[in-house]
């Protein structure tokens, strides 16, 4: 049963497994250094619908469907789905799991819904409310771009600290198992707004949420960065992951070249133009999903701590000149039930 | 914090695309300028006949998905001319088609080049009563 | 050689317009949409002040093309309508003289929305 130590970091005493995970891309996303760990890659964005949203939800449909029958389970199985989206009142989810008559609860998080979606399936499973739960999110570029910026074929120019939304979707069936991946913590994040208000510079907006959940956790947990193998941020990009390794330095935690962001490692920023890293709900999603969770299972990463990101903002509240609260949920993944070394 | 780490804009190579495509646009306009005028149309006419062409270009380029690849290296060079605002009103109207004919394209087709029809409007309404009440 | 020193003006003069629009890009948190505002309102200003038409005069194109000649077509306009009309003309003279360019614009819109269909960024 889970148990609350410090202030903000639940123990998952009965270490819930991730049974089975999926993950979708596009075209971009195949061409990046993990396109060739991703379960489905469609290099037509438009996953053959009439729409971008439409396309968002038939990726939605992709990873669970994924993630169902590479474990074997059904729909009704599932006794309760935790899923979120960019889209304006998270539409992506709510059409692409319409259809499966699965106990829904949609969540906004932003681009850190991934590690809340998976925290919150993990706790239910934990407390044995549920017996499988499914987390899952998605993000589209195009969806995204003609919500939040501009339509697509508009002649802008992106600044070097605007990142690129992926067009992907990750999902995980969280239960109870003895084979690894487990879910051993998780630490709910604050909100945490240092008055940065450029939308285009979301990266910065978000490494101090990243930075205060991450040294929350340790101080909770009492461990330190040399306790794991990978410290693993969502969509921080270039920009947010140095400014995130500044923060922490000042208070005296040094993460020792275990800092790793999916928006970073997702596609090749040299190659491909997609400026200061990826982002979006389905960067963490789908790399977390594609090639994360196998090293895991397989042993080849013990412990990593997710921690998705995400900006809580609006195009409202940024016309209306408020800046960009920034949050981070933590979930800690390991391929043991108990930490090396200790017990 | 936050400014320091941001990578630098590689402003002056952005200044001269910007320049040359920017340059190029307006070479073109002239070159229909003048041919208008060498067919013997007057200033105000051969002006709208250079503007619609450009426009029209641009709005072609904008259907065919190829203005925003060219903007993205010219910035400026394809924001400032007359074809920067084609493309304002363009993209939207066909972005938003989805959403249906009057609140997808008609309404959207101003969001972005609304402002500046109103405040070009605006300031020269402004201008006018100063014309008509001291000129 | 005449036409080569025209266009080269026009080139000239248009190129620098952009220039300085892209130092308010990349130096300046100033939206597109901000910046055309901006240029439109610019050229209003500096017609009305009589210090656009000598651009024209030189560089033709260099000074239309760009959307502060999109004010300065404003300006001119109402400038002549008021002559004509009197107060009339304050409300009428702006739109009627960029009515091509406006009508265009929409005209195009509403026709590539017709034929084309949104695709994906390469």
């Amino acid at each position: 049963m889970a148990v609350k130590t410090g202030n903000h970091t639940y123990l998952l005493e009965n270490t819930p497994s991730v049974l089975s995970f999926g993950a979708v891309g596009s075209k971009k996303e195949s061409e990046g250094p993990l396109g060739r760990y991703f379960d489905v890659i469609n290099p037509d964005s438009s996953f053959g619908e009439s729409s971008w949203e439409k396309a968002e939800s038939k990726m939605v449909q992709i990873s669970v469907g994924q993630a169902l029958s590479k474990g074997n389970f059904e729909a009704d199985q599932i006794d309760v789905a935790f899923a979120g989206d960019l889209l304006n009142q998270c539409i992506g989810s709510a059409y692409g799991l319409r259809d499966l008559g699965i106990p829904f609860v949609g969540l906004y998080g932003a681009c850190s819904t991934m590690a809340e979606s998976l925290a919150l399936a993990a706790l239910f499973v934990d407390t044995a409310i549920a017996k499988k739960a499914l987390a899952v999110t998605s993000s589209h570029f195009c969806s995204a771009e003609r919500q939040f910026r501009f339509p697509l074929e508009y002649g802008g120019q992106r600044p070097p600290t605007a990142q690129w939304t992926v067009t992907g979707s990750g999902a995980c069936v969280v239960g109870e198992s003895d084979a690894a991946p487990f879910v051993r913590a998780v630490t709910i994040g604050c909100i945490e707004d240092l008055g940065i208000k450029d939308a285009n510079n979301m990266g910065a907006a978000m490494a101090p949420a990243a930075a205060k959940t991450i040294s929350h956790y340790l101080a909770d947990t009492r461990t330190r960065p040399e306790d794991y193998d990978m410290i693993l941020t969502g969509d921080l990009g270039q920009v947010g992951s140095a400014l995130l390794e500044q923060l922490l330095e000042q208070e005296k935690v040094d993460l020792k070249g275990r800092h790793q962001d999916c928006g970073l490692l997702i596609y090749d920023r040299k190659q491909q133009d997609v400026h200061a890293g990826g982002s979006g709900c389905g960067c963490a999603a789908s790399v977390l999903c594609s090639f994360i969770l196998p090293k895991i299972r397989q042993g080849t990463l013990g412990d990593v701590l997710f921690v998705a990101t995400g900006a809580l903002m609006s195009p409202t509240s940024s016309m209306q000149g408020e800046s960009i609260p920034g949050i981070a949920h933590l979930v800690h993944l390991s391929s043991g039930r108990r930490r090396k070394g200790v017990e | 914090m936050s400014q320091k780490a941001a990578p630098n804009s590689k402003l002056w190579r952005n200044m001269l695309l910007a320049f040359l495509v920017g340059g190029l646009i307006c070479t073109i306009g002239q070159g229909v300028m003048s041919w208008m005028q060498a067919l013997g149309l007057s200033r105000e006419d051969g002006g709208a006949i250079t503007s619609i062409s450009l426009i029209f270009l641009s709005a072609l380029l904008t259907g065919f998905n190829c203005y925003d690849n060219i903007a993205k290296h010219a910035g400026a060079g394809t924001l400032v001319p007359i074809t920067g605002f084609a493309n304002a009103m363009v993209s939207p109207a066909l972005e938003f088609k989805r959403e249906g004919f009057i609140l997808g394209v008609g309404a959207k087709m101003f969001s972005i080049a609304g402002p500046v029809i109103l405040y070009g409007s605006a300031a020269s309404v402004v201008y006018g009563l100063i014309l008509a009440i001291f000129g | 050689m005449e036409l080569l020193l025209t266009l080269g003006k026009a080139f000239f003069v248009g190129g620098l317009f952009c220039a300085v629009g892209q130092v308010l890009i990349d130096k300046t948190k100033l939206t597109p949409a901000r910046i055309l505002v901006g240029y439109v309102v610019a050229g209003v200003l500096l017609s009305a002040l009589g210090l656009y038409q000598p651009i024209v005069d030189f560089a033709g194109a260099g000074a239309t093309v760009p959307l502060t000649g999109f004010g300065h077509l404003l300006a001119t306009g109402v400038q002549k309508a008021v002559t004509e009309k009197g107060f009339l003309g304050v409300l009428t003279g702006g739109l009627t003289a960029s009515a091509a360019g406006i009508t265009a614009a929409m005209i195009f819109g509403l026709l590539v929305a017709l034929i084309f269909n949104p695709g994906d960024k390469s």
